[in-house]
């Protein structure tokens, strides 16, 4: 055996802390594409995770524990579309009460199940290739939602950029007037869009509270729904750079951790910072060049659209 | 549809105060369902929640205790929320805060000065202030969205003042507990009324009340920034500076909530510990929503957030309600004056539709 | 005169569309034949951009019916105007600035496309036409009449029986409206019918075959517009007897107020338009009129003149002689500058503070309303109080908001705040865009009035017969070059035309100055 043996568990952990991320920076994206800002994805990653640790708590099917972490997240981000869409409200006021309420609400549903486990989402054995050195474990013998995860990259892509739903999803994002007046239902794609993005959201906080860390824990998101809201910036609206964003701050994560362990002499809460220092970080190189953002962002972003006269 | 949105040709002034009203009315309809749900007697769990906290003159006391720190904070959001600054770190900005203002005591605690509070208070306002500077220039200087990056650095701050905590400044006599040792009466906010637990932040906040009040009803500052939030691009047209908004009212939330972090260990804490706000910060955001970002629509609306933390635990006691209670109340409040802010500006209307003649 | 024998393409009958608060459409009627080129003619608020919308599936009508080729025919909504046979090509474009023509144009057509398919017919069908289109193109890329272009190749790939256009020629030079005219023409050859929305009485002589007036919502007459003069065709629009702005044919020119010298701005955002060695001056006594399409530097020199934007000389922009170029916008008011903005709503005002305040906005410092360090409500009233005297601002109170106004009551308001403030230079952009007649009239007299008494004025706008009617002299912004300016008497609406389309004269070759 090599030295290099520490490096395929590393690469298994940078994964698992990258998916949660994955899936709640891609639903974002679908619903920022259509021009809403939900600022609400870390209340709805907790109300998704509490959800499904429930779910598959009570019932053992961890089917059935995503199904409803998603249909959670829907639920919140239906409230959210109800005011922001149908109700007109300012949609980042909207979006920070949606947190504080996902927040209140999933201690409430949780409170009785704080520290009780369940069994970690079980990994796919892909026979005869999950035994295939270093890439095996790694590319062949993950659990299911990692795969999805990818999935639902791909085919938000293929969705956005290669069918008319997804170009007038766009053109929606672009300018709601000019969908508007050609006649497209402005209000109603909205809606599907955020609901979409609620539902992803959900499967992202259920991916922490069944497989990150299999158990809940109030506010266990910690931070990272609104590290989705940067990793959408980061990327400058592209699904593929939301799935490379989440990697590397799955990286930076994962990095702090296995810096601790390694016995670094450097008090852990500092070592815990660094995904957030990391985000501003990021935000701060990407935002300097205004243009980009301006060229990249959906025109309609956060705007309210009423549709009379 | 047979309800028809349609647009008031000037917004009702009437709504603005309602709203609020039917907000919590809203608001505690919901409530009982949820008390419904939860298998508690409504009434009784209402009573707890909104009536027992306020018994005596003690517990009515702890209402200004810990309406305190929510309207400094609120105050100071308030502001920046009116110019579309979105500056939602309070939370991180109130730990800075404390933490700067007790380093005086900490470094110096043998000092018994009368001027050694008033330095700390100012050097809370300077720590907060100093927090929301970081949001403040990258905003200005980088185009970085201050919502993300305010909030990033509550959790940089929270886990700094751990590492004081468990670190440097645990009291070497205190058994091993991350506690700091508890501050000298030269270094405790005076309290106002023999007996209760309030003390002179309160007095404090009122003068943010009272201070804001004034800037923004009657000074030129103030106009600024209504007009910056309102329609940036008329505030250029008249010579305001946006940078210059977004670095005042970051700067005065960041001042306001750091002097409300210092308050509460110099105050009920007395002493540095891991947890020194319950989300003050985050709450501040609905109490400033709540009270209409009015100065003294959030002296109220922090009162009555200040009593939802009181029933919470009124209720936990003596119903045995879990705490969380609390907070999905305020999240509600929130929501349902969101959505009751529709009628400001638009009217429902019966659409009675006149069929097309055949 | 009836429409002599067959049946119209589409015949509406009593249409009816009610606002809260005005009734949009009252009881109209219109017919329009196969292969006609029908007019809607009538002055803004006349309803004429409800009445197509109503036709083409954008808004219900409260009341009245639609027949197409003489059936019956619901439309509820654009899909179904579209699969009927109408086209439509809107005033506001209807376009996605950050996507491909090709996807703008799938966008307009009901159903799946294949895009590849879809670039080469709108190759085809664009050069068939006369209107040349690359499928490949960011929009935002594009002139404003290349977008013009998409929007007309969206409809005809439908092969429309039946074409909208509404104020198309708004944003066109003269010369690409002519162009624009004979492809209207070569359409109504074939048999399409087209509906034309236009308050501009010679294009509707020239183009159209019959009228159709409406004033205040309500359907005022039919008519054969070659058979009338612009000035019958103008009463019957305006319902009152038009009275030209009077002014002194020679004004008095006193010393230079207002001196550019060597501006050059690059334009800080994307799609911005950089200035390129502007140069002029306005004396007291005169007005300067700029004409130009729209997005060929006017904002960009609108701000550089206000101070929203600063020059990096301080010598590119002179006021009374005083170099101002790096002063901010309060510094230059105080030194007797005042400026109306193109946007009333959002830039010259703040849609939701009441009228007081939005006095207060501009006038604050060069009115002394600030007392000790705070604002004199007092004062501010008073102020507030005379513009709307004086101004003749209809509304109840000046404690009510600037987005109750209506378009020509604001206009009023924000052109009398800064009368009042005594300036010696005013800048003022398209002072009566969206006003009804009555105050356009007003605010052009209060205009020639201020330079009789000694100011410069200046007008930037995009409709040449207002600058015709109020300027003496008139330059022409293209691609953020600026003409030089020449007296009234030796300028005709043709090389207007020519410079705007880009020609400098002087057979100066043109470089495009859009920032890549």
């Amino acid at each position: 055996m090599s030295g290099f043996d520490w490096i395929v568990p590393v690469i298994l952990t940078i994964i698992t802390a990258a998916t949660p991320l994955v899936f709640a920076g891609i639903g974002e994206l679908v619903t920022e594409k259509s021009g809403v800002l939900n600022l609400g994805v870390e209340g709805m990653m907790l109300v998704g995770a509490v959800s499904g640790f429930i779910t598959a708590l009570v019932t053992g099917n961890y089917f059935l524990a995503v199904a409803a972490a998603a249909l959670a997240g829907a639920v919140m981000a239906f409230l959210f579309g109800v005011l922001t869409l149908s109700l007109m409200a300012n949609q980042v006021a909207t979006g920070l009460s949606l947190t504080l309420f996902g927040v209140g609400l999933s201690a409430l549903m949780g409170q009785e199940f704080v520290g009780e486990p369940v069994s970690a989402l079980g990994k796919l054995d892909i026979v005869g290739l999950s035994d295939l050195p270093f890439i095996g474990p790694i590319l062949f013998a993950q659990d299911a939602l990692v795969y999805l995860s990818f999935v639902m990259v791909a085919l938000v892509s293929w969705f956005l950029y290669k069918t008319k739903a997804g170009l007038i999803l766009r053109a929606v994002g672009d300018s709601h007037n000019a969908a508007h007046s050609i006649g497209y239902p402005v209000i109603a794609i909205r809606y599907l869009a955020v609901m979409f993005g609620g539902a992803m959201s959900g499967i992202g906080g259920a991916y922490l509270s069944l497989a990150y860390t299999p158990m809940w824990a109030e506010n266990m998101t910690a931070g990272r729904g609104w590290i989705a809201l940067a990793l959408i910036v980061f990327a400058t609206w592209k699904p593929g750079l939301v799935l490379v964003g989440a990697y590397m701050f799955g990286g930076i994560t994962i990095l702090q951790l296995h810096a601790q362990a390694a016995g670094l002499n450097v008090p852990s809460q500092i070592l815990s910072m660094l995904p957030y220092l990391a985000t501003v970080l990021v935000l701060v190189l990407i935002s300097k060049d205004e243009s980009r953002i301006r060229k990249h962002a959906p025109a309609c972003i956060g705007k309210i659209f009423h549709p009379a006269a | 549809m047979l309800l028809k949105i349609e647009k008031r040709s000037e917004y009702s002034k009437a709504m603005v105060y309602l709203t609020p009203i039917i907000a919590l009315a809203l608001t505690v309809l919901a409530s009982i369902l949820l008390f419904e749900l939860l298998g508690v007697n409504p009434i009784e769990a209402l009573y707890q929640f909104f009536v027992a906290p306020l018994d005596t003159q003690y517990e009515f006391s702890e209402l200004f205790v810990k309406a305190t720190p929510l309207i400094l904070c609120a105050i100071g959001l308030s502001l920046g929320f009116r110019a579309n600054v979105w500056n939602i770190g309070a939370e991180g900005q109130l730990t800075m805060g404390a933490i700067v203002g007790s380093s005086l005591f900490i470094y110096f605690p043998e000092t018994d000065s009368i001027f050694l509070l008033p330095a700390m208070i100012i050097m809370a306002a300077i720590g907060g202030a100093a927090w929301a500077a970081i949001p403040a220039f990258f905003k200005t200087r980088f185009n970085a969205n201050e919502i993300l990056t305010s909030l990033m650095l509550v959790y940089v701050a929270l886990l700094f003042l751990s590492v004081l905590i468990h670190g440097p400044w645990r009291d070497p006599a205190g058994f091993n507990f991350p506690e700091s040792q508890t501050f000298s009466e030269s270094a405790d906010m005076p309290i106002l009324i023999a007996g209760t637990r309030m003390h002179f932040g309160t007095l404090l906040a009122l003068l943010a009340v009272f201070g804001a009040w004034i800037m923004m009803a009657r000074t030129l500052i103030g106009f600024q920034v209504k007009v910056i939030g309102e329609a940036p691009r008329a505030g250029g047209y008249a010579g305001f500076s946006q940078k210059k908004i977004i670095w005042l009212t970051l700067l005065f939330a960041g001042a306001l909530s750091g002097i409300a972090g210092f308050s509460e260990v110099s105050g009920p804490i007395d002493q540095v510990v891991p947890s020194i706000s319950p989300g003050y910060g985050f709450t501040a955001i609905i109490v400033a929503f709540l009270g209409r970002l009015h100065p003294v629509g959030i002296f109220f609306a922090s009162l009555l957030m200040a009593l939802t933390y009181l029933g919470g635990e009124t209720a936990q006691i003596n119903l045995g309600l879990p705490v969380a209670v609390t907070g999905v109340f305020q999240g509600m409040v929130l929501f349902f004056l969101l959505a009751c802010d529709v009628l400001v500006h638009y009217r429902f209307r019966l659409n009675i539709s006149r069929k097309a003649t055949s | 005169m009836n429409n002599g024998g067959g049946t119209p393409q589409l015949e509406l009958r009593g249409i009816t569309k009610a606002y809260p608060g005005c009734l949009a459409n009252d009881h109209i009627d219109l017919k329009i034949m196969p292969g006609e080129i029908h007019a809607l003619l009538g002055e803004n608020g006349a309803g004429k951009s409800t009445l197509v919308k109503i036709i083409y599936g954008v808004l219900e009508a409260d009341e009245g019916e639609i027949f197409w080729a003489g059936n019956p025919v619901k439309i509820p909504n654009p899909h179904a105007a579209r699969k009927t046979g109408i086209g439509m090509v809107f005033q506001h474009f209807s376009l996605f600035e950050a996507m491909t023509v090709t996807e703008n144009i799938a966008l307009g057509m009901s159903g799946r496309q294949d895009m590849a398919k879809l670039a080469r017919e709108v190759v085809e069908v664009s050069n068939n036409y006369g209107l040349p289109l690359e499928p490949h193109r960011q929009v935002h890329t594009l002139s404003v009449g290349e977008k013009q272009r998409i929007e007309i190749v969206r409809c005809l790939l439908q092969n429309p029986k039946l074409l909208i256009m509404d104020e198309p020629t708004s944003v066109l030079t003269p010369q690409e409206a002519e162009k624009m005219f004979e492809t209207l023409r070569r359409l109504s050859d074939e048999g399409v019918s087209i509906l034309y929305i236009s308050h501009k009485l010679d294009e509707i002589k020239a183009l159209c075959h019959k009228a159709t007036i409406l004033r205040g919502g309500k359907y005022i007459n039919e008519c054969d517009p070659t058979q009338e003069t612009a000035k019958s065709l103008a009463e019957m629009m305006i319902g009152t007897n038009l009275h030209a702005p009077e002014h002194s044919a020679q004004p008095e020119k006193g010393p230079v107020r207002l001196k550019v010298n060597n501006l050059n701005i690059d334009a800080d955002i994307e799609f911005g338009v950089n200035l390129n060695t502007i140069n002029f001056e306005v004396r007291s006594g005169e007005i300067l009129g700029i004409a130009g399409v729209a997005g060929n530097g006017q904002i960009e020199l609108l701000a550089a003149l206000s101070g929203e934007t600063r020059s990096k000389d301080a010598s590119a922009i002179s006021l009374d002689g005083k170099e101002i170029g790096q002063f901010g916008p309060n510094q230059r008011r105080n030194l007797g500058l005042a400026f109306v903005p193109e946007d009333r709503l959002g830039h010259g005002s703040v849609p939701e503070m009441m009228l007081t305040e939005n006095a207060f906005l501009s006038g604050y410092s060069r009115m002394s309303l600030m007392n000790n360090g705070f604002i004199n409500k007092g004062n501010t009233e008073n102020y507030a109080v005379d513009i709307v005297k004086q101004f003749d601002v209809r509304t109840p109170g000046v404690n009510h908001t600037a987005n109750s106004l209506s378009g020509g009551n604001l206009q009023k308001f924000i052109v009398g705040r800064e009368v009042l403030q005594k300036p010696n230079v005013i800048i003022v952009a398209h002072p009566t865009w969206g006003v009804d007649a009555g105050a356009a009239s007003f605010i052009h007299q209060t205009l020639i009035n201020l330079a009789e008494n000694g100011a410069a004025v200046l007008v930037i706008s995009q409709d040449l017969d207002e600058l015709f009617a109020i300027s003496n002299r008139i330059a022409v912004i293209s691609e953020g070059r600026l003409s030089v300016g020449r007296e009234l008497s030796e300028i005709t609406i043709e090389e207007i035309g020519l410079l705007m389309g880009g020609t400098h004269g002087m057979g100066e070759k043109t470089e495009a100055a859009h920032v890549t």
